[in-house]
């Protein structure tokens, strides 16, 4: 494995004034770095949410049906990353199409599990009372049920953003966007002096970047979600 | 039966739409892979402007019945009219949208304030804001909430009786005539239940809708029922009467069953005390004269005869021994215990009877004046004509009253004699 038993005596003691150095010197291309990363991931949630939040309203009536879904997503989610992205390079080639790709298919399963656990947990009384008054089918859907999952649905959003953050560093295997190749390259030049803040810095910016996104979740949640259910 | 018509007051009131009659035309529910049909063959006819109450044990098939009226269940043959029109050849959310629709627990959107909420079926139908705005207001005041209080709350700020209430101004939002109660109260405490029945049958005397109303619990179909409908299994209806009809005559033994053993206990409710006869006493005022008063008393069997105030209220008890040794009808004899009014049911002045264990109990009118004397043999009189009156209910056929018989095995079946 690249992280040797020499990288962890350098690590601990950490050389903070090399690692500021390091920062200062090179901040324009952590700032684009970052904001790659954020982008790749929230864009590729964007593609999940609509993917999984469809396979959700389609399965979600059908116990069967909702158990073949779950299961494929969280099949997807035990192959290894560095795998799959190993599989999708010679189909998708390198860069942002096989990163893309990988990231929306291992966020579907949190999505998917959270629609179909969202919908299926709406009292029947209230589903009942909807058609009872007369909306259709999908007036009880768009008015009804969808808006009563929404903080079911944006839990399992929030949860694939956080696991996506990480698994995005890895893409810097397939040339990937982000911060992934801060760490990549980092690591691939133990013992250099810039080696080790070069890593540390990816890695940090990556932890501090999921936290904000999920402030911001927090904040979305607050404004989406009706008073009545929250 | 205009004298339940009267009890209930089903008066119609202008400015609101009137109900229709609903029938039901030899209307089947068979589920795929059942043998038993859910619902076998239900004819009946639900006058306009009255309510209706299913009631029977649960699975009887008495929901699927109701939910058959507004296509939430589709009948698998049959025909289903409401206000003459055909149920069947209308777009199902059209229907829906002209039948209001309140059911146990009040199934409001958790999500949506009390004011979006009642205007969920205005807002489909495509009224504009302002009219929505005003309509919301007029049916929250209807149902006794504030308008300015509950608007903007969410429904899981309410007690679960408001829920209730908000539930029925919501069924009731776009004025349709017809409404369907699955159970409404199942949910609410007892007491807030008897409120919540007591707020229904005044709206329902203000509005004269047509209201199917379904529930298990015997003694608020007699409450609320104009008409009740017992059903057995498969939806079958075992006995559609009124209640002093049912209450009297049970038509066989599962009805009788369902009754209870204290069906007259139960009858004595649907009699006020201003309906029967009641008898008279000898009464003075305190000014009067104690010899006269006196011979009055000795004069009949029972020698009890009341003092009255100035403005004619009943103030104490007196026998011919509390005259014996005064000049002055003051002060003299037992003060009067429990007072009925006209309005008390028959049960209130046997409850009265019982607690002063006494032969009778007064009888006073709106403003507390003396009227009469009730006594236990008015009660048992009472009861015994009303079984007179529906005592051959079953025998007669050609009876054109609203005794469907449906036996389980019947042959009585004919949807003509439902005809109100």
């Amino acid at each position: 494995m690249w992280w040797s038993a020499g990288v962890r005596t350098e690590v601990l003691p950490v050389d903070f004034q090399a690692w500021w150095d390091f920062v200062f010197a090179r901040r324009s291309q952590l700032v684009t770095d970052s904001y790659l990363h954020v982008s790749a991931v929230v864009q590729s949630i964007v593609i999940a949410t609509i993917i999984a939040v469809g396979i959700g309203i389609m399965v979600y009536r059908s116990p069967i049906g909702s158990a073949v879904a779950t299961g494929l997503a969280s099949t997807i989610l035990t192959v290894p990353s560095f795998a799959l992205l190993g599989l999708l390079i010679p189909i998708l080639g390198l860069g942002v199409r096989p990163t893309v790709t990988a990231l929306v298919l291992y966020g579907l399963l949190p999505i998917i599990r959270n629609t179909i656990i969202g919908l299926a947990s709406v009292d029947p009384a209230i589903t009942d009372a909807a058609r009872g008054v007369g909306m259709n089918r999908l007036r009880v859907l768009g008015r009804i049920e969808m808006p009563l999952a929404w903080p079911s649905i944006l839990a399992g959003i929030r949860v694939s953003t956080q696991m996506l953050m990480g698994i995005l560093a890895i893409a810097a295997y397939a040339k990937g966007p982000g911060l992934g190749n801060l760490i990549f390259s980092g690591l691939s030049r133990v013992g250099s002096p810039t080696a080790v803040p070069q890593a540390l810095t990816g890695t940090v910016l990556i932890v501090v970047l999921a936290l904000v996104l999920d402030g911001l979740y927090v904040l979305l949640g607050r404004l989406t979600t009706s008073r009545g259910i929250r | 039966m205009t004298d339940t018509a009267s009890r209930k007051g089903t008066a119609a009131h202008h400015d609101h739409t009137h109900g229709v009659e609903i029938v039901l035309d030899d209307v089947v529910k068979r589920y795929p892979g059942q043998v038993d049909a859910a619902v076998d063959h239900v004819s009946m006819t639900i006058p306009a402007g009255e309510t209706v109450v299913f009631v029977g044990p649960s699975g009887c098939g008495k929901t699927t019945t109701m939910r058959m009226i507004n296509r939430l269940i589709e009948p698998s043959s049959g025909r289903i009219t409401i206000g003459g029109k055909d149920a069947l050849s209308i777009d199902p959310d059209q229907l829906r949208r002209g039948i209001g629709y309140s059911i146990q627990q009040a199934g409001l959107f958790p999500h949506l304030t009390v004011a979006k909420n009642v205007a969920t079926v205005p807002g489909l139908i495509g009224w504009d804001r302002k009219h929505i705005a005003e309509r919301t207001d007029e049916m929250l005041d209807l149902v006794g909430l504030d308008p300015d209080t509950y608007r903007d709350r969410y429904p899981r700020q309410l007690s679960g009786g408001q829920q209730q209430r908000v539930g029925v101004a919501r069924a009731l939002a776009a004025d349709p005539p017809v409404l369907l109660m699955d159970e409404p109260f199942g949910a609410v405490d007892p007491i807030t239940r008897g409120l919540l029945q007591d707020e229904l049958m005044r709206l329902q005397s203000e509005l004269g809708k047509t209201i199917v109303f379904v529930t298990h619990d015997f003694n608020e179909a007699v409450k609320l029922g104009d008409r009740i409908a017992v059903l057995g299994s498969q939806s079958h209806i075992m006995q559609y009467d009124t209640p002093e009809a049912i209450l009297a005559n049970p038509a066989n033994d599962m009805v009788a069953g369902f009754v209870g053993a204290d069906a007259s206990l139960k009858q004595l409710t649907l009699s006020r005390v201003r309906d029967v006869r009641l008898i008279e006493c000898p009464t003075a005022h305190e000014d009067g004269s104690v010899d006269e008063m006196r011979r009055a008393l000795l004069a009949r069997r029972r020698q009890w005869g009341l003092i009255l105030d100035a403005r004619n209220r009943p103030v104490r008890w007196v026998s011919p021994a509390h005259l014996a040794t005064v000049d002055s009808l003051r002060d003299v004899g037992d003060p009067v215990g429990e007072i009925l009014s006209v309005q008390s049911t028959l049960q209130d002045a046997l409850e009265a009877l019982l607690a002063e264990s006494s032969a009778s109990t007064v009888v006073t009118g709106r403003r507390g004046e003396y009227v009469g004397l009730i006594t236990i043999d008015t009660l048992v009189e009472n009861l015994r004509q009303l079984r007179d009156e529906h005592a051959d209910d079953h025998d007669d056929l050609s009876d054109p009253g609203p005794s469907a018989l449906d036996e389980p095995g019947g042959a009585q079946r004919a949807p003509e004699e439902l005809a109100p």
